[in-house]
């Protein structure tokens, strides 16, 4: 059997043009009312890929899977799914299943009634749901609930009911709205590997909708960030982490220093950026920024080094002292207050158990980081 | 010896301060729970057991219009002598004049159909309701509620008014040009249907509502993901979620229906044979309070023991699915 990762690594038909598109969103608005929830929004995922639907709440990721869902119809564009246009298709009509966020499980239902509930709506035969309904059982590890009611049952195994009853009709794709966030914290990382493995297994579309960046970084082929009902990147996990083309991205996905200030020389690859105290910054890949222009360098904390001395031979070093530490024992971050007053964050790893260069609050410290550690943010 | 002795006197000493405390708050606990139960003694079955002596007792010409009448100056003996006069032939008189059974069947018909009605019409009313926005919510609730502040009889009195040949409703039907003729609704079965289903619409909406309201949309959002049509969804997650409100609902309507007295005496006219209307005439008309008490009793006991056995079954049920 090939391994999950070789799998995963060898799997990216976004980067080939003669790749069928599985699901396109083509210039889909929702407006509520006066709100427009999703704003001109354009979209292509991919059969077999599990594609994560980013966002802080009210950004539209909800309504975009409601609408591949059929309870919500667009106001504008098109919706096509395998090639067919989904609109005016009913929910109950739809090729998709979806994963509530509520888990949403018949209370009157039994936990093996409540997967065979798709089933029996198909007109499946009675022995035939009976194997399906075991084979979900096992999947999720529920044999022996067979008989319970939601009630009766912890928030983890009714997580696991209702993907068991989403997935039981071998659906093309399958929705899944925060499926994990009534979980605690333990739970849902051990259920992020099997959610993955579960589609690996199944070679299902997934499409899940989370606020979590972590989980999305874990569990998902691509991401889309969502703000305000429009795309902000589509991306692979790494790329959105090392390579956001926004100061929103960089912002809204994990931890980022962002150095504001203006191109002073621009080359055909490096350019300087002069912050507004007069420091300057050299970088590599500097983009699409003109001379002039103003720009962020952004640069997360892990990329920065923090020194007690000034270290030799690095392409940007700074000069400030420890404002704030914060021991989170497999590493330590700093807060480091540069001369102009601005506070960049920066963490180590703590890769031995005693430090050779102990620092503490109000030390000087310099820090330094390479001409490539960063990008160069002009939206 | 003398060493446990001493061992255990102190430990007991201590041990009857917290038992003082838990003795007072156990007879503060008991009090609680002795106010419905005296209020239900008090107010229920001491009423029942005179009106269940009442039906054991013999008409009399006299004041009150029965005998035995309980004369403590008699003395225990006295007691014993009137307790020895009480018979069922009340009851048994009952099942010898069909009059009796007939107004119990009829009784019983008219107020399931009824029931019925107000069901179909309440349904679509509490959903509604219940799926209205949150914030109209108080006010629909508050239009249901709202006929309670006229009087009943008012109300029925209104609908002969709006059901006589020449009352509103056939008015306003000749004026459309759907009849020529006036409808004769007023004093047939129709009216006192009519008549159940208004009175006590609020009765089955309000414990649909609240039941409805209870209930989760994603639910039938699912089963439609789940490829089940709207209607069949409705039969299969919402009619079930509501069955305690339905449940609820039925019985407040049906139990008051069945000796509803005032709207078939009104609505329904002389020919309707229903079991309240039987009891007004044998209590103030042929002023038998026995035969009237064991009509009543009767009335009662065929109420009280199916629905026992209703929640007798229904708290099971809850058991196993707790």
């Amino acid at each position: 059997m090939k391994s999950l990762g070789s799998i995963r690594r060898s799997f990216s038909p976004w980067t080939d043009p003669a790749a069928k598109p599985y699901i396109v969103f083509e210039n889909v608005t929702k407006k509520f009312g006066d709100f427009t929830a999703v704003n001109n929004l354009s979209l292509t995922i991919y059969e077999r890929e599990f594609f994560a639907l980013l966002g802080a709440s009210g950004c539209g990721k909800s309504t975009l899977l409601r609408m591949l869902a059929g309870f919500d119809e667009p106001t504008s564009g098109r919706i096509l799914l395998d090639g067919q246009d989904m609109r005016g298709i009913p929910p109950y009509r739809r090729p998709v299943n979806m994963m509530f966020q509520s888990y949403a499980l018949f209370p009157h239902m039994s936990v093996e009634q409540n997967i065979a509930f798709g089933l029996k709506q198909e007109g499946m035969p009675k022995a035939d749901i009976d194997k399906r309904v075991a084979d979900m059982l096992k999947l999720v590890k529920l044999e022996q609930f067979a008989k319970r009611k939601p009630h009766q049952l912890s928030g983890g195994q009714r997580q696991r009911v209702a993907l068991a009853r989403s997935v039981a009709k071998r659906p093309k794709v399958l929705l899944l709205d925060e499926p994990l966030g009534a979980l605690d914290k333990k739970l849902r990382e051990e259920t992020q590997f099997e959610l993955m493995d579960l589609q690996q297994n199944l070679g299902l579309t997934f499409v899940v909708v989370t606020h979590d960046q972590e989980e999305a970084m874990t569990m998902a082929d691509r991401i889309a960030i969502l703000d305000k009902g429009q795309v902000m990147q589509v991306a692979t996990p790494a790329e959105v982490y090392e390579a956001p083309v926004s100061r929103f991205v960089a912002g809204f996905v994990g931890n980022v220093n962002m150095l504001e200030g203006t191109v002073a020389e621009r080359s055909e690859k490096t350019a300087t950026i002069k912050g507004a105290s007069g420091a300057e910054i050299r970088v590599e890949n500097a983009g699409d920024a003109t001379a002039g222009s103003t720009v962020a360098f952004a640069i997360r904390p892990e990329k920065i080094k923090v020194s007690s001395k000034k270290p030799d031979g690095a392409a940007n070093v700074m000069e400030g002292e420890i404002y704030d530490l914060a021991y989170l024992g497999d590493m330590t971050v700093y807060h480091v207050r540069l001369a102009d007053g601005q506070v960049v964050k920066a963490s180590a790893l703590n890769s031995s158990r005693i430090t050779e260069d102990p620092l503490s609050w109000n030390d000087k410290a310099w820090i330094s980081f390479a001409p490539d550690a960063g990008v160069v943010l002009t939206r | 010896m003398a060493e446990t002795t001493l061992a255990t006197t102190p430990s007991a000493s201590q041990e009857a301060v917290p038992q003082q405390g838990t003795w007072l708050a156990a007879l503060t606990g008991r009090l609680v729970i002795i106010i419905p139960y005296a209020w239900l003694l008090i107010l229920f079955l001491v009423p029942f057991l005179i009106v269940f002596k009442i039906s054991l007792s013999q008409t009399a010409i006299a004041m009150p219009p029965y005998s035995p009448t309980f004369d403590l100056a008699g003395g225990i003996s006295g007691l014993w002598e009137s307790f020895r006069e009480f018979s069922f032939d009340n009851y048994l008189w009952l099942t010898e004049d069909p009059l009796y059974f007939n107004a119990y069947v009829s009784s019983v018909v008219i107020a399931a159909i009824s029931t019925f009605f107000a069901l179909l019409i309440g349904f679509p009313i509490a959903y509604g309701m219940a799926r209205a926005p949150a914030t109209v919510r108080p006010l629909l609730l508050m239009l249901v509620i709202l006929p309670f502040w006229t009087s009943f009889l008012i109300r029925v009195y209104a609908w002969i008014g709006i059901l006589k040949p020449e009352g509103l409703l056939n008015q306003f039907l000749i004026w459309t040009g759907l009849i020529d003729q006036p409808l004769i609704i007023l004093n047939t079965h129709s009216a006192i249907f009519i008549g159940i289903v208004y009175s006590y619409l609020p009765f089955m909406v309000l414990p649909l509502y609240s039941a409805l309201e209870k209930m989760d949309y994603s639910l039938i959002e699912a089963a439609q993901d789940l490829g089940c049509p709207p209607i069949s969804a409705f039969w299969k997650i919402t009619f079930p979620l509501a069955m305690p409100g339905i449940v609820a609902g039925c019985l407040l309507v049906f139990i008051p229906a069945t000796g509803e007295f005032v709207i078939p005496d009104l609505l329904g006219g002389s020919q309707t044979l229903m079991i309240g209307k039987t009891l007004w005439n044998e209590f103030f008309s042929n002023r038998d309070w026995p035969v009237s008490s064991a009509v009543a009793v009767i009335l009662l006991l065929m109420l009280v023991v199916p629905m026992m056995f209703f929640q007798q079954a229904q708290a099971k049920a809850q058991e196993q699915g707790r």
